[in-house]
Parts: C-alpha cells; sequence; structure tokens
C-alpha cells in the first residue's frame, strides 16, 4: 500500500489554494509542517483542521507538510480528502464543513439564462468572488478545463465550493465530465444540491437519459426534493441531428447549448470569426430547442479583449433567438447583458400588449386584443418576459405601469 | 530598546523620545500648533565659492570630503528613481571607504534596489534610518536589528521636520539626471530622465551642504533649474545616477484581475453619484492598478457627459497625460511621475505641471494643493470599523511599505479608499489597524469588492448617495462577512515590547509605533 500522497498546488504563481502532503506513519502521531502566508493570522485554525481531518479519516499517526498560498478551509479541506482517496482509493466517508446558510436559492425552469461564467474547477481563486460580477449562472467546470490527471481532485474541490461559496442570484451550475467519469462526478456534486447540470458533447438523448437516471438514484438516496436542472451542450454533426431528441430526452432539461470548438473540428471546417460554417448547426439546435419549449444557449465568446466585437456577438446571437452566451471572462457578463437587453421598440410593443393584457383581466375579457388584433397568450408571455428583462437590464423602472411613460 | 510609552489621542501607546530627541504624541487633527521660527542653513559667501560658476568635483568620495563627511552626520537622498536610484548605495559605500560611521540616513523613501544598504547597517556605517522602509529593509528593521528607532514621515512630514528643525540635514546628495557646473538641475532632460525632482527641494534649501550626482552634465545655464545651483555647493559627475526605466515599478499597468476592476468601477460610479464628477473638479488618484482603472473608468464617464477637470494631481501616468491631451483635465499638477510617458509630458507639456511636497503637502505652508482636490483615491494595507487606516505594515506586524503622500492626500474633500475586502486569506477590513497611519475622521469611504461603506461622519455623502443603487452597506457588515469568509476572527500578530520605528503624523507628533516581530533575536 502507498504510504505518501500529495494534492492540490504550491508555488508563488499561485493563490488561495496549497499543496498537501500526507505520509502514513505506524506510531508517532500526528506531526503539521505548515508553510503558510497567512500562519501569523490563521496558522492555529489551519492546524485545528487538519487534526479534525486526520481524525476524521482514521490517521492517528501522520505527517502532513502545508504549503499554503492562502487557502480558505474548504480548500484545504478539499485537498486533504484528495491526498486521502489518492492513498486509500474512494472508500472513505467525505469530510464535509458545515454548509454555508443561504446559499441555496430556490431554482425556475424558465429564469434567465443570459450569461453563464466558465470556472476552472480545480483553481479556487476564481470562485471565490465569482458570485459578485452578477452573472445569471456560474459554471463550475470539471471538464475541458481540468486535466485528465487533477478531475478526482477537483471534483472534491467543486462539491466543497458548493457548500460553501455563495454566488448570490447566480444559478449554481456544474459541468461533468462525459460518462463514465461523469458519473462519478454526479455523485460527488449532486448532493450538493447544483441548480443546474451540463452536460458535454451530448450525441443523442440516450446520453440525457443515463444522466437523469443517475442523478433520480442519487436524489432518491440522498432524500433531494429541488429541482435540478440539464443544460444538453450540442457540439458535434450527430448531436446537432439529434438536438430535438436531446431537447425532449427529459423534463429536467431546461436548455440546449452549442459547442463550436469541437463541432467545426467535427465537421471539417475552420472556425471563422463570421461563423457561417456553423450558421445551420445554430440555426437547427435553436429550432429543437424552441420546439421542446426550452432555452437556446449560445457558445462562449473567447476574445476576453475585445468588448465590442463580444457586442456584436449577443447582438447576432439575440437576432437569431438566442437566450444566452457564455463568458470566460467575469468582464463579459455586463456586455452580454447589455446586448440581450430589449431594444427600445421592443419594450414600446411589450407594453403596450402588457397593458393591453391588463385591461381585458381587469374587465374580465377571456380575450386580449390590440387594436383590432386578437392577441395570443404566448405572445403575451413573451411581452411579460420582455418586460422582466428591460427592468432587469436597468431600462424600465419596475413601477412603470403606474408612473406612466407618455410624458 | 526600552522606551518610556504614553498613550496619545488616538488611544495608541507611543514613544515620547526618539533616538534622544523629545517627541510630541499625537494630539489629534489639526491640534498641534508649534510656534518660533524656521530652521535656516548657515550664511554661505559667494566669494567662497568659484567666481566662474564651475564647482565640479572628481568624484563622490572627495565630494564627501571636501564637504566635511565625519561621524553621526545625517545624509538625505531621494527616490525619484523609485526602484531604480543607484546614486544612495554608493553614498554610503564611499562613507565606508572613508570609516566614517554611526550616520542617519534620511532618504525620501526607500526601495528594494537599497537592500545592499543592510551592509551597512550592520557594519555601523549607517546608525539608522529615517523614511520609509520598503522590502528587505522593512524586514529588517521589523525583526529589530536596527541600532536606532526608525521614523517614517509622509512627504509632507518630511518638509515640516526639516522647515522646523526637527530634522537638520548636514549632506543633502541629490541625483540628477541633468546639471550644469553650476549646479542647476532637472530631472525631465537627459538619457536618465525620471520626472521632477520636488522631493529634494527641501534638502536643497535647508541642508548645510549640498551635492549634485549627475550623469549629464551640460554647460550653463540647465534649464528648467528645478534645483536651483545657488543652493549647490558641488556638483560630480558619474556614468549612471539611475535606471529611469524603473520608476515603472510594477504597479503602473492597469489591473486585470476582475475584482478590482469591479472595485475601479464601483469607485467611479460613487464619486459620480455623490455629485463630485462636475465640471471644473479635481482628483488625484495614485499609480496603483485599482486606481488607474479607476482613472480611466472616470475619464470614459467625462468623455461620456462632457466634463472636463479643472485639475488632476500626479502621480502621472501615460493614462493621465492621455487626459490632459484630449481636454479632459486643464492641468497635470504632478508630484511624481510613475513613467516615462509622464516625464515627456512634463517637459514638453507647459500644461503638465512639476510640483513638490512643498506647495502639496507641507504642514508649516500657509494652506497646501492636497486640501483643494475634490476626490482622492488611495490604498491600504487595512482599514478598521472606525475607517482608521494602516499602510505601512502588514497584518503580520512587519513594517512593509512607506507612507509617501498618503497621509498628506487624506486632506482632500473627499478620500475614498478602494481595496479588497480580504487578499488571498487575509483581511483587509478588520476590527482594529494593526498600525495606526490615517485617522478614521479623514477617510470618507471604503470601496470593496463586497460592497461601499460610508464614514457615518459624512452624512452628505451618505444622503447624496442614497438613491444610487450602489451597494453601500456598514463596514462592519462587510468585516463579519470577511471574517466569515476567511474562517473566523483572524489571529493578532505575536508582537514583542520592542519598539522598532516611530509613526510621525502630518504634523510632527507621533500617532502610532511599530514593534519587532516576535520569533526574531
Amino acid at each position: 500500500m502507498k504510504t505518501k500522497a500529495e494534492a492540490g498546488r504550491a508555488g508563488t504563481a499561485v493563490r488561495s489554494d496549497c499543496c498537501v502532503g500526507i505520509e502514513m506513519r505506524d506510531e508517532g502521531g500526528i506531526a503539521i509542517e505548515l508553510r503558510s502566508k497567512v500562519d501569523t493570522l490563521y496558522g492555529r485554525s489551519i492546524r485545528a483542521l487538519v487534526t479534525e481531518l486526520c481524525m476524521h479519516f482514521g490517521m492517528p499517526h501522520a505527517v502532513v507538510t502545508i504549503d499554503d498560498s492562502g487557502a480558505l478551509p474548504y480548500t484545504i479541506a478539499a485537498r486533504f480528502e484528495a491526498a486521502v482517496r489518492r492513498l486509500r482509493g474512494d472508500d472513505v466517508p467525505p469530510f464535509l464543513l458545515p454548509e454555508r446558510e443561504g446559499i441555496r436559492r430556490p431554482g425556475a425552469r424558465d429564469r434567465f439564462r443570459r450569461s453563464r461564467l466558465y470556472l476552472p474547477g480545480n483553481d479556487p481563486k476564481l470562485a471565490i468572488n465569482a458570485g459578485i460580477h452578477g452573472a445569471d449562472g456560474i459554471i463550475l467546470d470539471l471538464e475541458d478545463s481540468v486535466s485528465p490527471v487533477e478531475k478526482d481532485a477537483a471534483r472534491l474541490l467543486v462539491r466543497n465550493t458548493l457548500r460553501e461559496v455563495d454566488f448570490g442570484g447566480a444559478e449554481r451550475m456544474v459541468r461533468i465530465n462525459q460518462a463514465p467519469m461523469g458519473m462519478l462526478d454526479l455523485d460527488a456534486v449532486i448532493p450538493q444540491r447544483p441548480g443546474l447540470i451540463l452536460m458535454p458533447k451530448v450525441e443523442t438523448d440516450r446520453d440525457v437519459l443515463a444522466v437523469q437516471e443517475r442523478i433520480d438514484g442519487i436524489r432518491e438516496r440522498e432524500g433531494i426534493e429541488e429541482d435540478i436542472y440539464l443544460m444538453p451542450i450540442v457540439e458535434s454533426a450527430k448531436g446537432a441531428v439529434n438536438a430535438a431528441a436531446i431537447a425532449m430526452a427529459s423534463p429536467a432539461v431546461v436548455a440546449l447549448a452549442i459547442g463550436l470548438e469541437d463541432y467545426t473540428a467535427d465537421i471539417g471546417a475552420e472556425r471563422t470569426l463570421e461563423g457561417r460554417e456553423s450558421f445551420w448547426m445554430r440555426g437547427a439546435v435553436l429550432n429543437a430547442a424552441r420546439a421542446a419549449g426550452v432555452q437556446a444557449i449560445d457558445t462562449v465568446f473567447s476574445d476576453v479583449d475585445d468588448m465590442e466585437a463580444l457586442f456584436e456577438s449577443v447582438r447576432e446571437a439575440k437576432a437569431l433567438g438566442f437566450d444566452g452566451k457564455g463568458c470566460i471572462h467575469p468582464r463579459q457578463i455586463a456586455v452580454v447583458h447589455r446586448g440581450f437587453a430589449p431594444t427600445d421598440a421592443e419594450i414600446d410593443k411589450a407594453k403596450c400588449i402588457v397593458r393591453a393584457f391588463d385591461d381585458a383581466e381587469r374587465s374580465g375579457l377571456g380575450v386580449v386584443s390590440l387594436g383590432s388584433k386578437m392577441i395570443d397568450p404566448p405572445v403575451v408571455k413573451r411581452a411579460l418576459r420582455t418586460i422582466t428583462l428591460a427592468v432587469k437590464s436597468g431600462l424600465l423602472s419596475e413601477d412603470w405601469m403606474e408612473v406612466g411613460d407618455e410624458a | 530598546m526600552k522606551h518610556d510609552l504614553v498613550n496619545n489621542a488616538a488611544g495608541r501607546m507611543v514613544v515620547t523620545e526618539i533616538n534622544g530627541q523629545p517627541a510630541v504624541p499625537y494630539k489629534g487633527i489639526g491640534k498641534y500648533h508649534p510656534e518660533g521660527r524656521k530652521a535656516a542653513p548657515p550664511v554661505p559667501t559667494c566669494a567662497e565659492y568659484p567666481q566662474d560658476g564651475d564647482k565640479v568635483v572628481g568624484d563622490l568620495t572627495s565630494a564627501l570630503q571636501k564637504m566635511g563627511l565625519r561621524n553621526g552626520m545625517t545624509i538625505s537622498t531621494h527616490h525619484h528613481f523609485r526602484n531604480g536610484d543607484l546614486v544612495a548605495n554608493r553614498v554610503f559605500d564611499a562613507a565606508a571607504e572613508l570609516g566614517v560611521k554611526d550616520l542617519r540616513w534620511f532618504p525620501s523613501a526607500s526601495f528594494p534596489c537599497h537592500a545592499p544598504l543592510i551592509e551597512h547597517l550592520d557594519s555601523g556605517v549607517i546608525h539608522h534610518i529615517e523614511g520609509s522602509m520598503n522590502g528587505p529593509l522593512g524586514a529588517y528593521a521589523s525583526e529589530g536589528k536596527m541600532r536606532g528607532l526608525g521614523v517614517l514621515r509622509s512627504h509632507g512630514g518630511r518638509y515640516q521636520a526639516i522647515q522646523d528643525g526637527e530634522v537638520h540635514i548636514d549632506i543633502a546628495v541629490i541625483a540628477a539626471p541633468t546639471s550644469d557646473p553650476f549646479g542647476n538641475c532637472n530631472g525631465v532632460t537627459g538619457p536618465s530622465a525620471c520626472g521632477g525632482l520636488g522631493f529634494a527641494l527641501a534638502d536643497s534649501q535647508y541642508a548645510d551642504r549640498v551635492i549634485v550626482v549627475t550623469d549629464n552634465l551640460v554647460p550653463f545655464p540647465c534649464v528648467p533649474w528645478q534645483i536651483m545651483g545657488n543652493h549647490v555647493d558641488a556638483v560630480v559627475v558619474t556614468d549612471k545616477v539611475g535606471e529611469p526605466e524603473k520608476i515603472v515599478s510594477g504597479t503602473t499597468n492597469i489591473t486585470k484581475s476582475p475584482d478590482r476592476l469591479l472595485i475601479a468601477e464601483l469607485t467611479a460610479r460613487f464619486v459620480e453619484a455623490a455629485g463630485i464628477l462636475r465640471d471644473g473638479f479635481s482628483f488625484q488618484s495614485g499609480a496603483g492598478g485599482t486606481s488607474l482603472a479607476f482613472a480611466i473608468f472616470l475619464r470614459d464617464m467625462m468623455r461620456e457627459r462632457g466634463i472636463r477637470a479643472r485639475f488632476v494631481r500626479g502621480g502621472s501616468t501615460r493614462y493621465l497625460v492621455d487626459m490632459l491631451e484630449e481636454g479632459l483635465t486643464d492641468y497635470i499638477l504632478d508630484g511624481q511621475t510613475f513613467d516615462l510617458a509622464g516625464v515627456q509630458s512634463m517637459r514638453d507639456n507647459p500644461r503638465h505641471i512639476h510640483t513638490n511636497p512643498f506647495v502639496s503637502y507641507n504642514y508649516h505652508n500657509k494652506g497646501n494643493i492636497a486640501s483643494m482636490v475634490d476626490v482622492v483615491v488611495l490604498g491600504a494595507t487595512e482599514v478598521d470599523v472606525n475607517f482608521n487606516a494602516n499602510v505601512v505594515t502588514h497584518s503580520d506586524g512587519r513594517l512593509l511599505h512607506g507612507i509617501g503622500g498618503w497621509q498628506n492626500c487624506l486632506f482632500s474633500k473627499c478620500t475614498i479608499l478602494p481595496i479588497p475586502s480580504f487578499r488571498d486569506r487575509i483581511p483587509v477590513v478588520v476590527d482594529e489597524v494593526t498600525t495606526l497611519c490615517g485617522p478614521g475622521e479623514l477617510i470618507d469611504v471604503i470601496v470593496t469588492e463586497r460592497g461601499i461603506a460610508i464614514n457615518p461622519l459624512r452624512q452628505d455623502l451618505i444622503d447624496a448617495t442614497k438613491h444610487s443603487g450602489l451597494p453601500i452597506r456598514p463596514i462592519e457588515e462587510i468585516k463579519r462577512e470577511v471574517e466569515s469568509i476567511c474562517g473566523g476572527v483572524p489571529d493578532r500578530p505575536q508582537l514583542t515590547d520592542n519598539v522598532i520605528a516611530a509613526i510621525k503624523w502630518v504634523d510632527g507628533t507621533v500617532i502610532d509605533v511599530v514593534r519587532q516581530v516576535s520569533g526574531q533575536p
């Protein structure tokens, strides 16, 4: 059996992380070697946590080295547990610090998902303050941003992050790996009740069903009552062809997203700025999403320095019918929201429809009409959403009905 | 060293004697009114100086010898080259060569490039430092290794100490990018141009002896003469006085950190919401990444709303220079250039004005520029729930930064500290600052990534921003949130009773002391 293992990262370029090394001994008790920039302030607290961890994992004799760059307790615990699992395998009881109160907020199928911010799942420093930037969703990514040899450590860190970090009003999302590894990801994160699971490289409805089945099993075992939604990502030719079946595979699917990097490679095209090569696919996914009554989410915009091009790209996505865009830098969020904000003409039209609806309600009419035209319920619903979005985007005051705007 | 300590008006236990001289404990803002007449240098006679104006001396060692360098003297140098200064180290190498001991080094600031002076502290050439102690020198002092008590003063406080005789400079050594043989010199021309020489002004006027060291000797007249040759005793020509590219000391780029950008943006929005952003206003922001980002956000707002500032206070950088050239401000009043674009602009643009601590910050003046500035944006290592701030020590108690113009700038009409609420796991918003550098009465607003706290003393700002939609919260609430994130209330640093440095307030009184960190001999 192995007697030494380590997990985490240390070094001058590392922040908010630590490297935990564990060496099992037969005797001598627990020895802690701590090198930390916060030794003066939190050295006592770190040593107490390490002792508690040793007890939890039944290690009365061990040399524990912590090379710390200001890791928060949940990160230290995740790194410690990863090292233990590397020593002993996965058959150990998880170490869970108390969950921070109030960080789980009720979800909603049709909430706005204009922006979703990707965070590399194995880097704690970006997650700690991710919630302050106002994204509609925050994705803790276990897939492409995590190297294959760190998947185990990332999974534990993401699990602990979901228990500890307050993402404010953002929907708590996790991007898992493809099966079979994705199933282990689900085992680790579902008990922490994320709001939504992003599934990469989905090609058929069976991919969705397999994930749904695994989630259902965990939900039952853990007694989870909250909704946990799915957002399959279509990023292959096969996935695009099966988009409708994917969107309709489970009632938990609330949105279809696209990934263009893999898709363009898959069809043998070169990815261009104009994106003509993916035009059919974006249309196909959007149409499938609408047919299934779910949201359609566009790909990420990867040039973080070009905010004007991002804005144009969001406007284009909005014009095509998309509801959201991926972000890889917090500064993109406000631009994306501005891009998805309704235009003045859209707001004016929506206001007319909502007023007409309001009048009809008040006078007890079953039918809403504007001038001589009858208005269908989906149009009213869409207008209400435009109004909500206008308020959310700061373009319309919440009490616009009372205030009136003709003056 | 054992010191008798008394409680000052800020509730801090401070020394009453510094290196054998009596020291006045802090009495409160604007409460200390010393009387008498200013200090003065000895009366010189022009008959003793060469009629042809040529004061060039062969080398620094012989110049120091000629100026009468001897044990126990006070030697001053200046930091307009920041981390690229090459002169201070050579002065003390020369002193060592001459076998001189127990000197007091009185720099306008020290930088990591001065780490070699530790050798001269160890060997006894330097007795102690009175000036900011950055990096390795701060660590050296924090470990209790310096013989005398360190004294940290603001730029204005340094001027005050020279003017009221608290510090008498025996020999000032001024590194000048260009000089003539008479000693007229400036920092804006020559291959080592670094900007203004304002930090050396007091020294030139009040020191017994003044040496100018240059690597660019030009025939008389050297114009502009930021330092007048009429004050100068000797001119030394050397191969290189400094590395101007190092005035860009890593802090003069806009931050890329999304959290810091958010803080900068909130700060600019606060300035607008508070009604400060209006035609003819003025602001000062430093050269740190967040301060620069603030200036950029402010610039965009000014462009959008067609607002023009009357003046902007530098630390100038290319960003301020661009604003000047774009017509977004009438003037830059510049105390210190932070990049080479700033140097060039100061040289070429008549609206880029060279200032010094005398016009900006000096307590013994009949008024100062600093208090006329509408809004100033500054950094801090810690702020406590009473808005007191620390800029000189880290939370572990180690002396690591100087005061610079920070204390002096607090007198602006609105002082804002944009700071992260914690750095990694180190809380910045705390119960009580480790070292008090700025009293809370003068600090109006802190802007963190987790919300903005307004000092309850500034009801006007509270009222003005009430409906701004900005995330304004009580400072205690931010502090509690930070502690909850960082894993509880942090332990206090373990400090010994040994006082290693005094922190002066702008008026020369002692506002706090720094103690030796424990675990050191």
